[in-house]
């Protein structure tokens, strides 16, 4: 089972980032758990959601405590809360960032990696300009990244979340497929 | 067709399947989105129902009731102080026998305001004679909305379908949606044999002496247990005809278990992974979830958990007191047995208190560890 | 739609309180002590009385004129007290 937590900020579209994953997982004929932790949602405050990925029905219905693999929307999250509590040895943090994965030097000991997902945001003009809605961008990044899930897979799983400009979206998923580059690694 | 959707959207799409006639539902955190969708499907014509609009929970069972009466498929959804605000007339619609389908989404009582997942709210209402299931998965609401109304029709008695607080409500999964010919071939349209007929008329739920009360009582309840082999038979049914099985329990490595852990919901479904874990390590842990509460399958229960060495039942409720509703049944249905085993009540997961696999596996391991349950209520995790 | 409970055990009665029968079968006449006697010249067939009686004891004429139909009339004196004529009055049984 892979356990993947994503943080961002209410407004960013952090839940929909989550679940737009599980829904390309789950086109793929795998089994998929994808849920936010719930409080008083407000743009701005610090958001989490989770997903899980199998090949057999999971059962587990708690929090995920130890994600195999982080994706932060917000870079500024970072420093602000410790977005690495309980994340297992060796597992990704995806990082919607336009710095270098190498300028990341405190997550030593995980696989980082960097995109910068607010760029293609705003050039599809997904959200405002000043709260784009990076989670479809992301979701390609972590497809070509990762390999966790394909890119035709996210494509079909964009076009059935994204409630406007569905197309933008799908775009924005394709680009930062493109771009993303999976070698950004560090130890 | 296979579908990644919410638990609350899960009982909107039963509904739809069970070709729900009638909708009159109150929004209230965190059961909105059932309302929500079913609203949608009204309005895209996806569903041929009439859609009402109420000013609380009380009218909203009020309508329901009305509509039921005449002989509508009804549904509605509600939580916690909009069940409560519900009571008096959940004694109604059982009295007056009318098989309305309710989602209640288990959420924690106020004060203090909270939004997170309890039992409580469900078991505050287990004497008014509704039958209650409560479900463990998203594909579970879905089908068991299904299996309610076929259930409720032949008894002529409500049903509640109850699921978790976000923990299943607003969580998204894999969810097979059935096609719409085969929920019609299992349910049927229903044909109410005592609805209101303006050439039959007749008086409903006059003033009634003593001399008859107490045989209409009687009769809920000969109906009520009925209604035990009714969810088994329609369970079955439904695992013919959509592979999906459903019972009054659902058993988990139970045949040669020692200790068995009995709980219900999402806390049932957690248990799995640690039951397999702890088998692996050699131990002889088995698990029953209950499904079905109301009514309590006393008899199943006492044949599955007659001569076993220990029980716990965990619950995620308090009938302040007393103890948690799923262990005083479970002790209540053994108590007559000759090889009734010990039984430990744990109250966990209150208020939406996470319930993860290691507080499951500590429950069992103390279990294991004492001979006797040192009293009738065990906290676990209280910040002390 | 009978006036009289027709069942003998449970098993015979519909699932809920359905027609349990209907207060024609109470014929609350017998509990009569004082008798209403309508004065007709008096009466402007107002009506009042026969909205007022509680056991629906008076129905009205071809002429709209009140009728106090005894088997039912519980000589209550309600219709007395509210004619605005004082056209009612209330007379010893013997
Ligand atoms: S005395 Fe009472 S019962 Fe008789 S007619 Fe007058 S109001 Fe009716
Ligand atoms: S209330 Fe008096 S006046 Fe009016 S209808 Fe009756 S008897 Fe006549």
């Amino acid at each position: 089972m892979l356990e993947i937590r994503f943080h961002g900020r209410g407004g960013q579209g952090t839940v929909v980032a989550s679940k737009a994953l599980a829904f390309a997982v789950a086109r793929e004929g795998r089994f998929v758990q994808t849920f936010p932790e719930y409080g008083v949602e407000r743009r701005g405050a610090p958001v989490v959601a989770f997903t899980r990925i199998d090949d057999v029905p999971i059962y587990i219905r708690s929090k995920i405590y130890e994600p195999d693999h982080l994706v932060v929307l917000e870079p500024t999250l970072i420093g602000a809360i410790d977005v690495t509590e309980g994340l297992k040895p060796g597992g990704w943090i995806i990082i919607n960032s336009d710095k270098k994965a190498a300028e990341f030097g405190q997550f030593a000991g995980f696989k980082v990696a960097t995109f910068d997902a607010t760029s293609v945001a705003l050039k599809y003009r997904l959200g405002s300009s000043a709260a784009p809605i990076v989670n479809t961008a992301i979701l390609g990044a972590l497809s070509k990244i990762t390999g966790f899930v394909g890119i035709d897979a996210v494509r079909e799983a964009v076009r059935e979340i994204a409630p406007v400009k569905k197309d933008e979206n799908v775009k924005a998923a394709e680009e930062a497929y493109e771009k993303a580059e999976a070698e950004q690694e560090q130890s | 067709m296979q579908k990644v959707i919410m638990g609350n959207h899960a009982l909107s799409w039963g509904a739809l399947l069970s070709r729900a006639e009638v909708i009159a539902a109150y929004p209230i955190t965190p059961q909105t989105e059932v309302v929500e969708l079913l609203s949608n499907m009204c309005a895209d014509g996806d569903l041929d129902a009439q859609f009402i609009k109420v000013e609380s929970e009380h009218s909203a069972m009020a309508a329901s009731m009305g509509a039921s009466a005449a002989g509508a498929r009804t549904f509605t959804a509600t939580s916690a102080q909009g069940l409560a605000l519900m009571h008096e007339v959940l004694h109604w619609a059982t009295g007056a026998r009318l098989p309305i389908v309710m989602g209640n989404i288990n959420r924690a009582m106020a004060p203090p305001w909270t939004i997170w997942t309890e039992q409580t709210d469900s078991i505050s209402e287990r004497d008014t004679g509704w039958l209650q299931i409560y479900t463990s998965s998203i594909q579970e609401i879905l089908d068991s909305v299904i299996q309610a109304y076929k259930v409720a029709e032949q008894v002529y008695l409500p049903v509640m379908v109850v699921l978790d607080s976000f923990v299943l409500s607003h969580t998204n999964e894999n969810c097979d949606i059935p096609d719409q010919s085969k929920v019609d071939a299992y349910l049927p349209k229903f044909e109410n044999a005592y609805k209101l007929d303006v050439n039959k008329p007749a008086a409903y739920g006059g003033l009634t002496g003593p001399d008859w009360y107490y045989e209409l009582r009687y009769k809920i309840q000969k109906d009520t247990e009925r209604s035990l082999d009714l969810f088994v038979e329609t369970g079955k049914e439904f695992g013919e005809m959509f592979g999906r099985e459903y019972g009054l329990v659902e058993t988990y490595k139970l045949d040669d278990a020692d200790t068995v852990l009995v709980s219900s919901a999402s806390i049932a479904s957690t248990a799995r992974p640690v039951i397999d874990a702890m088998r692996e390590e050699g131990h002889k842990v088995g698990l029953i979830r209950v499904r079905v509460f109301r009514p309590f399958p006393s008899d199943l229960m006492r044949k599955l958990l007659e001569g076993r060495k220990k029980v716990l039942v965990v619950d995620r409720n308090i009938s302040f007191g007393m103890s948690g509703a799923f262990y005083e049944e479970t002790k209540a249905a053994l108590y007559n047995v000759k090889n009734s085993p010990p039984m430990w009540g744990y109250i966990a997961g209150l208020g939406g208190r996470d319930v993860p696999t290691n507080v499951v596996r500590d429950m069992i391991e103390q279990t294991m560890k004492e001979d006797h349950p040192s009293g009738d209520i065990i906290w676990i995790g209280v910040k002390k | 739609m009978s006036d009289e409970i027709k069942w003998k055990k449970e098993s015979d009665m519909p699932l809920m309180a359905m027609s349990m029968g209907r207060m024609t079968v109470n014929k609350t006449g017998s509990w009569r002590n004082l008798r209403p006697v309508i004065e007709k010249e008096k009466c402007i067939k107002c009506g009042i009385c026969w909205k007022f009686c509680p056991d629906v004891s008076i129905r009205l004429d071809e002429e709209d004129y009140p009728v106090v139909d005894l088997e039912f009339c519980k000589g209550c004196g309600i219709c007395a007290v509210e004619c605005p004529k004082d056209a009612i009055t209330m007379i010893k049984e013997e």
